[in-house]
C-alpha cells in the first residue's frame, strides 16, 4: 500500500512540476474562449451548447498529458524496476491512473467556474455539469494511462495517443453531456461507464507494459 | 542474510531465435557468477530472466531474498536532486537511511543536491549502484555494471561487490569488460 502511495505521489509531483498541470487547463480555458467567438455572442445559443463544449474541451484537456504518462518511464527503466520488486504492472497503472487524475481533474474542475462563465451557462445547470465532471473524469485519467500504456515507445505516439483514446471517450462524452443537460438518467449511465474505465483500464495498461518489455 | 540463486535447465529465445539453452547453476550466500559472451549472446536477457522481468522459454529461476537490478538505465528521475532521486526507491524497499551512506560509498555524496540530468554517464552509473546499495537487497542482478566507469570506480565497483559477497550477498554480473571477480563462478554464453 505505501508502495502505492509513493507512486501516487510521485505522479502528481511530475504533474505539477513540469508545467504539466497549466498546460491541459490553458488549454481547456481556450477552447472555451474560442467556442463564444466561433458561434457568436447569442447568449441562449452558447448556454444550449456549452455543456457539451466543456465536455469536448475537457476531453482534449485529458490527452494532452498523455505522452508524458508512460514513455519516460519505460525509457528510464522505472518501470522495470517496480516489476524487479514484484509489483504487478496493473498495479503501477493504477497508481499512475489515482496520480494522474488528482494532478489534473480538481484543477479542471476550478476552471470549469470560469469557462461556465464565459460560455453564459445558467446557474442551476453548473452543480450538475460539476457532478459529472466529478464523476467522469476518473474514467477519463484511466483511458488516458491505458491508451499511454498502448502507444508507448511508438513513432507518432501522440497522434497515435488520440486516435486510440477518443473513440472509446465517446461514450463519456454522450452521458457527461446527457447529465449537464436536463437528462437525470445520464448520470448513472455516466458513472457506469466511468466505473467500468476504471476497473478495467489498470488491466489493459498492465498487459500494455509487459507486451513493450519483451 | 538468507540469499540464493538458481537457474535450471534456463532457455532464453527472443524474436524467435534461441539465444541459449540449458543453462543451469546454483549461487548460494557469498557466491557470484560471472556472465560473459560476444554481443547478443544474451547476456542482458539472462539478467532480465533473472530479475523477473522476461519469463523463461523453458526452465526454472528459483531464489531467496530480494533482488536488485542494475540495468542499462539509471532508473533515476532526472529532475530530482540525485540524494531524493535515490530516496525514492529506498523508501520503497523499506531502507530510506540508506541512501547518505550509499551515495558516500559510491564516492556521490558531494553530489546529493544535484538534479540527475545534470550527471555525467559515469556518475549515473554510480549513482544506479548508489540505489542497488540502498535496497538491501542480498542478491545483486549487475548487467554491464562497469559501462562508462574509470578505472579507480571499476576498482570501487570490485571492493563493493566483494564487501557485499562477504556479508552473504550474492552477485550476478554480466559483462564485457574485465571485472575482477575471486572465486566466481563464469557462466560463458
Amino acid at each position: 500500500m505505501s508502495v502505492f502511495i509513493a507512486i501516487v505521489w510521485r505522479e502528481l509531483r511530475r504533474a505539477w512540476s513540469s508545467g504539466g498541470l497549466l498546460m491541459p487547463i490553458a488549454f481547456f480555458l481556450l477552447v472555451a474562449i474560442l467556442f463564444p467567438f466561433a458561434i457568436g455572442p447569442d447568449g441562449r445559443l452558447l448556454a444550449r451548447v456549452g455543456g457539451g463544449v466543456i465536455w469536448a474541451a475537457a476531453l482534449l484537456a485529458a490527452l494532452l498529458p498523455v505522452e508524458r504518462l508512460v514513455t519516460p518511464d519505460a525509457e528510464s527503466g522505472m518501470l522495470d524496476q517496480f516489476a524487479a520488486r514484484g509489483l504487478s504492472d496493473s498495479l503501477v497503472a493504477a497508481a499512475k491512473m489515482v496520480g494522474h487524475w488528482l494532478g489534473f481533474a480538481p484543477a479542471l474542475l476550478v476552471a470549469t467556474l470560469a469557462a461556465a462563465a464565459l460560455l453564459h451557462l445558467p446557474g442551476n445547470t453548473l452543480v450538475p455539469l460539476l457532478a459529472g465532471l466529478a464523476i467522469g473524469t476518473p474514467g477519463l485519467a484511466a483511458l488516458g494511462v491505458a491508451t499511454a500504456a498502448l502507444v508507448a515507445g511508438l513513432r507518432g505516439a501522440g497522434a497515435l495517443a488520440g486516435l486510440v483514446m477518443l473513440p472509446f471517450a465517446v461514450p463519456l462524452l454522450i452521458f457527461g453531456a446527457g447529465a449537464s443537460g436536463d437528462q437525470p438518467g445520464a448520470f448513472k449511465l455516466l458513472a457506469a461507464v466511468s466505473l467500468l474505465l476504471v476497473a478495467g483500464c489498470p488491466f489493459v495498461a498492465g498487459a500494455a507494459i509487459r507486451m513493450g518489455r519483451s | 542474510m538468507s540469499a540464493g540463486l538458481s537457474f535450471a535447465d534456463v532457455a532464453c529465445v527472443r524474436g524467435g531465435r534461441s539465444l541459449f539453452e540449458g543453462l543451469r547453476f546454483a549461487l548460494g550466500p557469498g557466491e557470484a557468477a560471472l556472465v560473459t559472451g560476444p554481443n547478443g549472446a544474451g547476456k542482458s536477457s539472462l539478467i532480465r530472466i533473472a530479475a523477473g522481468l522476461l519469463p523463461p522459454a523453458t526452465g526454472r529461476v528459483a531464489g531467496d531474498g530480494a533482488r536488485a537490478l542494475l540495468a542499462e538505465t539509471a532508473a533515476l528521475d532526472p529532475e530530482l536532486g540525485l540524494a531524493a532521486a535515490v530516496r525514492f526507491w529506498a523508501r520503497i524497499d523499506g531502507h530510506a537511511a540508506a541512501v547518505e551512506a550509499a551515495l558516500a560509498t559510491v564516492g556521490l555524496e558531494k553530489l546529493a543536491q544535484v538534479p540527475v540530468r545534470l550527471l555525467s554517464t559515469g556518475q549515473r552509473r554510480r549513482a544506479g549502484f548508489a540505489r542497488v546499495i540502498a535496497s538491501g537487497a542480498p542478491v545483486w542482478l549487475l548487467d554491464e555494471p562497469a559501462n562508462g566507469l574509470d578505472a579507480g570506480s571499476v576498482r570501487t565497483l570490485e571492493t563493493l561487490i566483494a564487501d557485499h559477497r562477504s556479508g552473504g550477498g550474492i552477485a550476478l554480473v554480466a559483462t564485457h569488460l574485465p571485472i575482477a571477480l575471486p572465486h566466481a563462478q563464469e557462466v560463458r554464453l
